[in-house]
């Protein structure tokens, strides 16, 4: 390893060389890049190779009722390095009628259950996923309550669960 | 249900033992004295010998983040308590933390130094809880009184503070809820002079005990790559050797200013966890009795305008500034201005890299409030050091990994 690490920017411009010009800001010291669904893979093991080694956190934000907001999902990658403890957070766009895109549990098993919590609350589908199963929500479950379009109070599902019998379960 | 017949997907090179007749399946959970929470495994059994292990979640979802984007950013502190409801105090700190991030708000040099000291009171009474609880399946059930004891005098130093003994909803955003009193200094003062004796003893019980030791020694072994290629953080990582530790190398609050060292292991093996929590107590006591001395004057809330910060009780009864802003404080679109941004802002729990991700969209309700929660990384890690070994290993895993079925499920 060098010895003084690459900074974030340096990082940056290299990703932005290999796979054409992104979207970055930076808002309270966070560094965050949008990239394109397609090139997302790639860009990640790149960015596993530079020394972002630690998935901290895969997440969504339902964009329905935001304001000015151009996509309807926002996928959130937080990226961490061990080494140097610098942070970078990828954003992936993606929109209805068939949110999908490639799952990164052949770079990090971290993001097993976390795609599977995104898949069960949002309903984006991570293709390559070795066991995109809901993650708390019941198997018999049929909507993603994390949607904007998902009211609070439910819609009355628990009245449908399936009653367990001694016999049956 | 079908769980019990489902593909056990992640077992990889051992799938050709689903074939095998003499497996048979045994549920541990959801309802076990040794689960501690509400969890549930599936385990695929050779005789005593764990082949695989399905861990099952979601029997305490309750829609947190959904209840977060309707509640606002001071009244969610309530359904934070409720997370990690082993360490309370932390998640207040980690939710406020992650707001005044997103907002941009300073805390007072004072509020900083107050929360650091409950951070750490419940740090140690987390690991209070998971040792004693590791204790307590491998059959040493004095050691855990000992340790539950030390968490009653750290309730009464909570209770004393806030009123409130186990959700404490204790921050607000920009400050705190109650300022310390002299008695609560007091009863810190004295809880820092007494606990080190009881952790010696504790010590003494536990850490050269020949059955402890065989029941943990090189019992779920998590090699340094694995850890932070799943996610592994706080205690669990820093048991496999992993130096990270956002107190250290993100420093917030006031940790910058003090003085402590990270505790690492190496071996990556439930003795290893065990052996990090007992030293990070005594990192933490350190961090608290320097905290306290330097415990700096001042205001506990930060005042913009008096808007963020709650008003005192004297001001909003005898000035009509206070009156207004104690007003402003429950009505729509008076409080504070929330930009149009997301961010992420994490601290060290006790349990290790508790983070928020909020998105605002201009009002005081989080349009998203996404809480990474450590145990559910740490669950995930469970068939991976259960394999090989043998089913009563399965509770000093289980313990050593200490998993809040409350925040895994949220």
């Amino acid at each position: 390893m060098p010895s003084t690490p690459p900074s974030v920017d340096d990082v940056l411009a290299a990703l932005t060389a290999r796979v054409g010009s992104l979207e970055t800001s930076v808002s309270r010291g966070q560094t965050r890049v949008v990239v394109p669904e397609s090139l997302a893979f790639d860009a990640f093991a790149w960015l596993k190779e530079q020394g972002f080694d630690l998935l901290v956190d895969v997440t969504c934000v339902d964009y329905l009722e935001y304001k000015a907001a151009k996509h309807r999902y926002g996928l959130v990658y937080l990226l961490a390095s061990t080494a140097t403890n610098q942070r970078l957070t990828i954003r992936v766009f993606l929109d209805d009628p068939d949110p999908s895109t490639r799952s990164v549990v052949p770079l990090w098993k971290a993001a097993n259950w976390l795609e599977r919590e995104v898949w069960d609350l949002f309903g984006i589908r991570f293709t390559g996923h070795p066991d995109l199963r809901r993650l708390v929500m019941p198997e018999e479950f049929t909507a993603h309550p994390l949607r904007k379009d998902y009211p609070l109070q439910g819609r009355g599902e628990r009245h449908n669960f399936p009653v367990l019998t001694r016999d049956h379960s | 249900m079908s769980i019990a017949t489902a593909d056990f997907g992640t077992s990889g090179p051992e799938a050709g033992a689903r074939s095998e007749d003499y497996l048979w399946t045994l549920n541990f959970g959801p309802q076990h004295p040794a689960t501690h929470t509400t969890l549930r495994i599936v385990l695929k059994l050779d005789g005593e010998r764990v082949v695989d292990a399905m861990p099952e979640m979601g029997y305490l979802h309750s829609g947190f983040e959904k209840l977060g984007e309707h509640l606002t950013f001071n009244q969610y502190v309530t359904v934070t308590d409720r997370m990690n409801y082993i360490s309370p105090m932390a998640n207040n700190v980690a939710w406020h933390h992650a707001v005044e991030t997103l907002l941009g708000i300073e805390l007072t040099p004072r509020c900083a130094y107050i929360r650091t000291i409950i951070a750490e009171l419940a740090r140690i009474s987390d690991h209070l809880l998971s040792n004693g609880a590791v204790g307590l399946d491998t059959g040493a059930f004095t050691f855990f009184l000992y340790a539950f004891y030390q968490r009653e005098v750290i309730y009464d130093i909570f209770e004393t503070l806030c009123g409130a003994r186990f959700t404490n909803s204790y921050t607000r955003v920009g400050g705190v809820s109650q300022d310390f009193t002299p008695l609560v200094i007091e009863k810190i003062r004295s809880f820092l002079k007494t606990f080190p004796k009881t952790l010696e003893d504790m010590e003494r019980l536990l850490t050269r005990n020949r059955i402890f030791v065989d029941r943990t020694k090189g019992v779920g072994v998590l090699t340094k790559e694995e850890a932070i290629n799943r996610g592994a953080t706080g205690p669990v990582a820093r048991g496999s050797g992993v130096t990270r530790d956002l107190r250290k190398d993100e420093p917030y609050l006031a940790y910058g200013d003090l003085d402590f060292q990270v505790c690492c292991a190496t071996a990556g093996d439930c003795y290893a966890r065990y052996l990090v929590r007992m030293q990070e107590m005594r990192e933490s006591l350190r961090l608290v009795a320097q905290a306290l001395e330097n415990l700096p004057a001042g205001d506990i809330d930060v005042s913009i305008d008096q808007r963020v910060a709650r008003p005192t009780k004297q001001q909003v009864y005898s000035s009509i500034e206070g009156t207004i802003s104690h007003f402003e404080l429950s009505m729509a679109n008076r409080g504070f201005e929330v930009p149009h941004e997301e961010s992420y802002a994490a601290i060290e729990a006790p349990n290790g890299e508790l983070g928020f991700y909020i998105a605002g969209d201009g009002n005081e309700t989080a349009y998203r409030a996404r809480c990474r929660p450590p145990s559910v990384l740490h669950f995930a890690l469970f068939p991976q050091l259960i394999r090989g070994h043998t089913l009563s290993d399965v509770v000093a895993v289980l313990g050593s990994l200490n998993i809040i079925a409350a925040e895994l499920d949220r």
